[in-house]
């Protein structure tokens, strides 16, 4: 059992390039980052600094070049494709910018989605799915498919379904850049909520400095490089 | 279960272009499954060739006669029960576009070797007698309202003038395949009119049919007759009726390739663009595929999704053509009745055309599916708005 004061995510030592031909474009650098269970911690920076490569390297759908990525008492750097796949869908909830919802799907289906990989029944995955569409206020709406949303309802969508398998950490890839002040608020808070209600870490990536204020930390990179504000 | 689901709404997401995708499987697949019929027909008259009955013509070429004092020596050949003769008549009915087989024959011995013309005992004697008789198949009379004791007046071409026939029976087909577009009249009627016309066309036929005891006898019988007439003035060349009608056959075999080619070449076409139709469809969903992959679903799951929806399309288009061959194969029996004796489709067909229709889904879906099944999550993310 890990302490209550030990990250819960530890990152040694990281760095990532991409290559495009014979060209070298490195874009994390040693990076040495941990952050605390029930941490809200935004990660801030120029465009194209690395934020979302650094995001994607935590939540395991990226691979590094270097270095090692530690949540939980999971190394995931070490983990094959399909281990990792596994370990996502129960380990790490996705918020985006654009919220990713399947048109197709309404509500709670998109809610559900994530449980078809679990051995819950119907029965349980639907428990599942009302209450964390509850959490969210939009029970009355989970019929309702994306485009008969707004922006900030599917969003708030978009949160059910990260929650709903009770992942430990959330990462948000600018998750109010899509959405007015009044919207983005409502967002701020309701992750602020799962933090302080639910125990949970959540990770932000964000250009927005109101969006920033709601976190307890603050990270900024700057050309590969983190720095403490 | 859920994936069914989720499969169909996919589909119902551009109807119009599932609906096209479907509509153009479905030609393809009609068209497919109508020249295959065709080309199965064409064989299929040789197939149905009797075995014990020998064609003698000239071995020169079909359009050169042979004289009618061969038949008693071709008679005296050991095998052969019985013989008759005939004429290509070559003539037609009012218009030139009303075309059917006619031709002079001797009536005894020519019904007798053809047995699957079916006629009663009591038309069948009323030919006999009547020199100016003739019979026809049940669908020619059908055809142009012809009843027993109707006169019929044929225009020649290779023998020129006006003939006219009474009807004095409707013979019908014992078998599917047995042609019934077919006008049979006295070979003597013929005869004697071109002995007051044209003498040097008289006393001559066109080709013997020669009836052996079994199909074994057959190559001997025909050495026998062919090298009775060696060193004449007309050669013959005998073979069984199914190696004539082959012959006839070969003459086409170069289209029926290229009908066969085309057939397949349908199937190609439309395979090239449901690929592309299913290609697009991916590559407009590959920020979906990538939400699911991060959600924790596998390639196997992407795969399934993609791969299932081009099955389905390709399938209903195959279902919706197979259901079109029926009607559209009666249609062509009724309406191109003088080219083929019936256009019915074999069981054999339908499932080729469900099988054209299930490869054109695999094919289409290989390369989306596999490009959704291996897309990498980070660059999938991106393709966003
Ligand atoms: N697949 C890729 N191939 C090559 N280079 C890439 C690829 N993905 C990202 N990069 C480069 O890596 C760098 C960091 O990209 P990243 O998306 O992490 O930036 P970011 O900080 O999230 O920027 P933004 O604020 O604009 O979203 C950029 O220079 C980008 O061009
Ligand atoms: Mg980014």
């Amino acid at each position: 059992m890990p302490e209550a004061s030990a990250p819960i995510v530890r990152i040694r030592n990281l760095s990532k390039a991409y290559r495009r031909g014979t060209q070298v474009i490195p874009v994390l650098t040693d990076i040495n980052f941990d952050i605390a269970r029930g941490e809200f911690v935004a990660l801030m920076g120029p465009s194209g600094s690395g934020k979302s490569t650094l995001l994607n390297l935590i939540a395991g759908i990226d691979s590094a070049d270097q270095g090692s990525i530690q949540v939980g008492d999971v190394e995931i750097t070490t983990l094959g494709e399909s281990d990792l796949a596994r370990w996502r869908a129960g380990s790490v909830g996705f918020i985006f910018q654009f919220y990713n919802l399947i048109p197709v799907l309404t509500a709670y289906e998109n809610v559900e989605l994530p449980l078809l990989l679990t051995h819950l029944s119907r029965r349980e995955r639907s428990e599942h799915v009302e209450a964390v569409l509850n959490v969210v206020g939009l029970a009355d709406r989970m019929d309702h498919y994306p485009s008969q949303l707004s922006g900030g309802q599917q969003q708030r969508v978009a949160i059910a379904r990260a929650i709903v398998t009770d992942p430990e950490i959330l990462v948000a890839d600018e998750p109010t850049g899509d959405l007015d002040r009044a919207s983005a608020e409502e967002i701020l808070q309701l992750m602020d909520r799962l933090v302080r209600e639910f125990g949970k870490t959540v990770i932000m990536v964000t250009h927005d400095p109101r969006a920033a204020e709601k976190a307890h930390l603050i990270r900024h990179l700057e050309k590969g490089e983190l720095s403490v504000t | 279960m859920f994936f069914l689901k989720y499969i169909l709404r996919n589909l119902f997401r551009h109807k119009l272009r599932s609906v096209l995708t479907i509509v153009g499987v479905a030609v393809a697949v009609l068209a497919f499954g109508l020249l295959r019929t065709l080309v199965g027909l064409w064989y299929a008259g040789a197939e149905h060739a009797s075995d014990t009955r020998l064609v003698t013509r000239n071995s020169i070429s079909l359009v050169f006669p042979l004289p009618i004092s061969y038949l008693d020596r071709i008679r005296g050949v050991p095998g052969v029960t019985s013989v008759s003769y005939g004429n290509w008549f070559g003539a037609y009915y009012k218009d030139q576009k009303n075309f059917f087989a006619n031709y002079a024959i001797e009536p005894r011995g020519y019904l007798e070797l053809y047995p699957e013309l079916m006629l009663s005992p009591k038309e069948k004697n009323d030919f006999f007698l009547d020199r100016k008789g003739c019979i026809v198949g049940e669908r020619l009379a059908k055809t142009y309202g012809w009843k027993v004791g109707d006169l019929i007046t044929l225009k020649g071409t290779i023998f020129p003038g006006q003939w006219e026939f009474v009807l004095r029976g409707i013979y019908h087909g014992k078998e599917k395949a047995t042609e019934e577009r077919i006008l049979l009249f006295h070979w003597s009627y013929l005869n004697e009119a071109l002995r007051q016309t044209v003498p040097r066309r008289a006393d001559q036929v066109g080709y013997f049919v020669v009836g052996v005891k079994k199909p074994e006898l057959a190559p001997e019988v025909s050495m026998a007759i062919d090298s009775l007439f060696k060193n004449s003035l007309a050669e013959t060349l005998t073979e069984t009726e199914k190696a004539f009608h082959m012959s006839f056959v070969s003459m086409t075999e170069a289209i029926m390739v290229a009908i066969q080619i085309v057939s397949y070449m349908v199937i190609a076409i439309i395979m090239v663009v449901a690929a592309n139709t299913m290609a697009m469809t991916a590559r407009e969903r590959i920020s979906e595929y990538a939400t699911l992959k991060t959600l924790g679903f596998k390639g196997g799951h992407l795969g399934g999704l993609i791969f299932g929806e081009s099955v389905l399309i390709s399938l209903s288009g195959g279902v919706v053509g197979v259901a079109a061959t029926f009607p559209a194969a009666h249609w062509i029996e009724v309406e191109l009745a003088q080219f083929f004796p019936y256009f019915s489709v074999s069981t054999e067909t339908i499932l080729l055309e469900l099988l054209a229709a299930l490869s054109v889904g695999v094919v289409s879906g290989i390369f989306p599916t596999w490009r959704g099944a291996t897309i990498r999550i980070a660059d999938g993310l991106k393709r966003i708005g």
